[in-house]
Parts: structure tokens; sequence; C-alpha cells
């Protein structure tokens, strides 16, 4: 059964192609990997899945677990069970990491969120990813450093307990114990019903996933779709070449 | 096309409910439109005042007929004084039990829910409605504790403090001061006289609610507030009225004495409908070492003028401002604060956030100066805009004088719109487009909302999320 079935996509930014002809799918409980060189439309790609305004979709579809959400406002998106990992986490003032994520549990499951329970899970999570405690009342990502806020992108993850995760660069600016902390994390994540969809230059966040498929996006489609070693390939050659193929 | 694009909507005018009810108008007593000496001969007899108050609000009319408009700010040509009600008694005389208001009056400020307040968390409560104040009480612990505080027509008849109201009143804003308040010198009417001795800490806040439920009317109260040496006090004021197709209008004033090494914070939650001209006056006047805290929500009025000004007379004097505006369609809110650093080592904070939707027009106007003796001052400056929409407009116009080197002075200006990025990162969480505004909006308000009473944080918010219902492009 596939989660994400994404058919025959073009979608533009202010009227300039980006993604033209794509087609990807991710099934249930698999680990996906999306590479490309840079300005290839990776972050594109991702942000349309999960619905930002600015990338109009000007033909195909999307399709998760079934539904077409290629029409849908983020919102809904996010409670049919996706999520997008941000590259660069808004900093929101005057809400706490600790109430937007409550709020934003109730948005997706719509039951309410028993606090008492709510604080035990998130201090344990938190512990988890070495964040210190003092953070989840600190305003939304505001004045996080770079490490923070992909620690608490993993965090809200996991909080969040969603069907695909994507993961858009979360290990790109971080020291290699962060990489560390951020992996075991998203290792955690899995419980082989769900699904990741990761984005990366640096491929150490790999090192404790099973990898199921790699796709290059070049020319604003899938390029190339292989298995694990096709990482190896790049890493040592680069994404020339790949064109031909 | 997405749909989010599909969902954005024009909002009508926001259900302003409780505000919105307007009562039947049961006056006993009211004068004829406009302004004339004759008008103001009958409110001052109709008010039983001592001669000297009939002589300066005779005085005061003179000076209002001599003043021009204003050359700044919002355009005030909409307002025809000839059509303003000046005078309007309420169908009560004062009273100190709500069970002895009339019912139509007591149930609007139970619907404000100024009674639960008072039970809950007020030292004491004065409420007007139009030109009268209907009821006044202060609990009795701080009435033994000398505190006075009554409504403005018995302080000024008193035999005991009657002298110390004609000492201070209208010293502080003098009638030449500008036409609006030479106006208010001419009909004032209502408002609240608090007198706190010397060394007397009242612990919770007293509040006066000041309501204009007739149309085409104006309320013209007047707050005067004497803090002696060493003591401190809270006060709170609300405002509101019903929307009506005429004009209203608000031209109160505030005299604040801050004594030295005494505390006072004034809040003030304005929520008036949106065919008021709010042209309010605030001054406050600070010895040694004392302190005036203003907290300031303006939300609603058609056009609103109001910059509260401190003097900070006393060595190590201090002033702190903490406002936040919001403007909807149809308002232009200029709004901010003054300050004359008169003394050394004086200190002003102002912060200021406004925020614009709809049409809606923000103006943060400021003052801050310091007189050549005042050496040793520091004062910052911090106003922040947000813009919600392209229809919307925010300005920033601060001004400073400063006469001396010694002084250490900020300024800082910001100004945005909400971020498509922010709104879109809220809602990959899950929360709705509305709610994602709401929630930006009310989180850039958060620092404000701090500094508020609580049940003041909450009604803001609550006014915020109404305002966000439905929403803008």
């Amino acid at each position: 059964m596939q989660l994400l079935e994404i058919r025959d996509l073009a979608v533009s930014v202010e009227g300039n192609q980006i993604l033209s002809g794509l087609n990807l799918t991710v099934g249930k409980g698999e680990v996906h990997v999306l590479m490309g060189p840079n300005g290839a439309g990776k972050s594109t790609l991702v942000n349309t899945v999960m619905g930002h305004p600015q990338y109009h979709v000007d033909g195909g579809s999307i399709l998760f677990d079934g539904q077409d959400i290629t029409n849908a406002p983020a919102n809904e998106r996010a409670k049919a069970g996706l999520f997008l990992s941000f590259q660069n986490p808004e900093e929101v003032p005057g809400i706490s990491l600790e109430n937007f994520m409550r709020t934003s549990r109730y948005a997706v499951t719509g039951k309410p969120v028993k606090l008492f329970a709510y604080k035990k899970e998130l201090a344990q999570k938190m512990e988890e990813l070495h964040m210190d405690e003092e953070y989840a009342s600190r305003y939304l990502n505001v004045g996080f450093s770079g490490g923070e806020k992909k620690k608490s992108e993993i965090l809200q993850m996991l909080m969040l307990n969603p069907k695909l995760a994507i993961l858009d660069e979360t290990d790109s600016g971080l020291d290699v114990d962060a990489v560390k902390i951020v992996s075991k994390g998203v290792e955690k994540f899995r419980n082989g019903e769900n699904s990741l969809l990761i984005i990366t230059h640096n491929t150490k966040i790999l090192d404790f996933l099973p990898v199921d498929a790699v796709h290059i996006l070049m020319g604003g489609r899938i390029q190339q779709t292989g298995d694990r070693t096709l990482i190896d390939r790049i890493n040592e050659s680069g994404f020339q070449g790949l064109e031909a193929v | 096309m997405n749909a989010l694009h599909k969902r954005k909507t024009q909002v009508e005018d926001i259900d302003r409910t409780v505000y919105d009810i307007r009562d039947r108008v049961n006056a006993s007593y009211q004068v004829g439109q406009g302004l004339t000496a004759k008008i103001v001969n009958e409110i001052s007899a109709a008010k039983n005042d001592p001669e000297w108050m009939r002589l300066f609000r005779l005085k005061s009319l003179q000076i209002y007929n001599r003043l021009r408009l204003p050359g700044w700010g919002p355009p005030l040509d909409e307002l025809n004084m000839d059509e303003i009600v000046t005078y309007i008694r309420p169908n009560t005389q004062l009273k100190a039990k709500w069970n002895e208001v009339p019912d139509d009056i007591k149930n609007t400020f139970e619907r404000l829910g100024i009674p639960e307040a008072e039970r809950k968390s007020l030292a004491g409560v004065g409420a007007q409605y139009d030109s009268e104040v209907v009821y006044h009480n202060v609990r009795e612990e701080v009435r033994r504790q000398g505190v006075i505080y009554t409504d403005m027509e018995s302080a000024v008849r008193d035999p005991e403090y009657g002298p110390m109201v004609k000492k201070h009143f209208m010293k502080l804003v003098p009638p030449e001061d500008h036409k609006f308040v030479a106006l208010h010198g001419a009909v004032w009417s209502g408002g609240s006289f608090v007198y706190v001795p010397p060394g007397v800490n009242v612990e919770i806040p007293l509040q006066s609610y000041f309501r204009l439920n007739a149309p085409g009317a104006g309320q013209f109260e007047h707050t005067l507030i004497i803090v002696g040496e060493g003591a401190n006090l809270h006060f709170i004021e609300g405002c509101s009225a019903p929307k009506y197709n005429v004009a209203n209008l608000h031209a109160g004033c505030v005299e604040l004495y801050v004594g030295k090494n005494a505390r006072l914070r004034y809040s003030t939650i304005e929520n008036w409908s949106k065919n008021m001209f709010n042209l309010n006056t605030k001054r406050a006047v600070v010895e040694e070492g004392g302190t005036i805290e203003w907290v300031s929500g303006s939300f609603g009025s058609h056009i609103s003028n109001l910059y509260p000004m401190s003097i900070l007379k006393g060595e190590g004097s201090r002033m702190e401002f903490t406002g936040i505006t919001f403007a909807g369609r149809g308002q232009s809110l200029d709004t901010g604060a003054k300050v004359v650093h008169a003394a050394p080592h004086t200190y002003s904070s102002i912060n200021t956030k406004s925020i614009s939707k709809d049409g809606g027009w923000c103006t943060y106007r400021s003052s801050v100066s310091v007189l050549p003796q005042a050496y040793g001052c520091k004062s910052s400056v911090s106003c922040e805009s947000l813009m919600l929409d392209d229809r919307s407009r925010s300005d920033t116009i601060p001004v400073m004088d400063i006469r001396n080197d010694d002084v250490d002075v900020g300024h800082e200006a910001k100004i945005g719109r909400i971020s498509d990025d922010a709104i879109f990162y809220l809602m990959s969480r899950g929360i709705s487009e509305e709610d994602a505004k709401a929630m930006i909006v009310t989180g850039f308000a958060e620092p404000i909302a701090k500094e508020l009473p609580v049940e003041y944080a909450v009604e803001m918010n609550n006014l915020i999320k109404l305002e966000m219902e439905g929403s803008i492009g």
C-alpha cells in the first residue's frame, strides 16, 4: 500500500516552472532519501507536498494515504498525517514551544490533550534529544541556535507522530554530536508503519537507518531511483554523469 | 489554484456583542446640542457647582471658542460640535449599592462584568453612565486606610477635600493646552477623585468604568489622582460604548500627581465603538524617586488622539509606558506617549506595539524631551508595528529634544507584515489559517498583554481573536 504518491507533478513559483513531470512514491513503513544538486527543487517539492501557498501546482496530483491532497490547505495535510521538518524553522514570538505543541497536537488529533501526561511525555522526549527543559517555556524557536531549532523540529515530529515525516536537510549545520542525537530521534520515530522522506547532503543521518530507496532530483524531475549504493556513488563522483542515465 | 486562496473572505464589521447592546435612552435631563454659555451655565447649575467652578467653566468656554482645531493628526472634520450633546444625566442618583442602581443600567454593567470584577479583584469601583457616575463604592478596609475614592462632583463640593481638588483641578492640564481640553474644562462631568495618603499601599486595584450609551453624545469625565509620599496605587480605567451612526465624542482628562517615592500604575483598556472621536488628555507629574507606569490598550473608536504625558519633575523619578493599539477598518488611531525629563537621573521607557488591518491606520507619535538641568538621564523608546494586509497603514513619528550631553537615549522602531512563511509553518502543524494568524498577532501582543490585569489580558486576546475571525488576505 502506497502512502505518498506523486503523479506527473508540475510546480511553479511566481511564474517560473521548477518541477515538471515529477513522479515519486513512498510506501508505508519505508525510508526514502531525496538527493540532488543545489537549486534542483528539493525544497520546492517538499513545500509543495506540505501545501505552501507560494508554490503553484500547474499539473499532476498528490495522493496521501488514499486521499487527493493536491489542493488541501496545509493544516488538513497535517491532520492527514504529514509532517515537514523545515530547513529554516520560523521564529514565532509570544507563544511558548510547550503551549504551541499542545495546541498543535489538539489540532492534529482533534482530541483534548491531557496536561499532566503531555508534560511528562514532552519532558521525556526533550531529554532524549538532549534539550534543556527551559526550551519548553521559551517562545517558539525565538533565539534558538541552528542546532536547537532542528532539535525542536524533531521534537515536534515525535510529539505529533505523523504517518510520513519529511526531513528537509535536518542534519545541515549540526555538529557531529547533534547529528547523532537527531538521528537517534529519527530512529526512535520509526515504528514499522510510518515512513520517512529525507533530504540530505551529509549522509551521516542515514547511518542508523535502513534505506529503501534513493531518488535523484535533477532538471525538475526524478532522474534516477536506486538503492543505497546510489548514495555512495554520489558521495564519490557527485551528480555529474547522472543526467545521461 | 490553491485552496488556501479560495477560502479568504472579506470580513464585515465584527460582532462586538456585549459592547454593542444599546439601552433605550432614558435620560432624566439633557442639555441641547452644541455649546453656548447658556448650556455651560445650565450644566453648572444642574451639578450644583461651587462658584469657582462655574467661573472656571465659563473661562474654559472662552478659551475653547478662541482656539483652533489641531493642524495635525487624523482629520476631525466629521466631528460637528454643534451636533454633540454635552450633558446627559441618566435617570438615577449616585448609588453605593448595585441593587439600588436602575435595572437597565445595572444590567449593562453586569454584561461588562464590572460588579463581578469588583467582588473578585478590586478594591473599589466607580461606574459612569453617560455624563454621571451612577455607582461608587470602595472596600471598607481601603476606606479605613484613609483612601478617598469618590466621584468628581462629590469631591469638588466636599468641605474636607474640596480645597485639595481646587488646588489641583486642571493645573496639570490647563484649558489653554488645546481646544478639546478647553471644551473639557467647560463641560466636564463625572469621573473619579482618588487620594492615597502618604505611606499607604493599596494592594488591589481601583477601577472606574465609563460607558457612553446615548447617541450623538459627548463624555467628558475628569479623573484626578493624588498619590502621597511613599504610597502605592494601581488604578484601572475601562471604556466602551455601543455603535451608532452619528459621531460621539470622548474628551476626558486625567491628572495624576505622584508623590515622592510613590508609585502609580494607570491601566486603560479602551474599546469605544467605531463612531467615537476619542480625544483624551492624560498627564502625570512625578516627584523625587516616584514612578508612574502607564499601561494602555486602544482598540476602539473611529479616531483617537491619545498621548499620555509624564513630567519627571523630581530627581530619580521614573516613567514606564507600555501600550498596544489595534486599528481595523474605518479606524485611525494616533497614539503614543510624551515625557519630559525635568530633573537629573530620571528614567523613561516607552514600549509600544501596534497592529493595523483591513484598511486601519495606526500612527505612533511620541516625544521625549530632556531639559538642560536633567543630566544623567536615561530614555529608551521601542515601537513595533504589524500590518496584516496591503490596505492597512502604519506610521511612526518619534520626536526627541535633548538639551544636554549627559544622557543615554535609545530608539528602536520596527515595522513588519505578518509573514506567509510563519503562517505556513503554523499551518503545517495542523493549525487553521485563521488560528495561525490570530496566534501570530496574539504572540506579537503578548509582551503587552503580560502587563495588563489578567481579566483584561484575556479580554484583549478575545478581541484579537474576534478581529481575526474570517480574517483577511
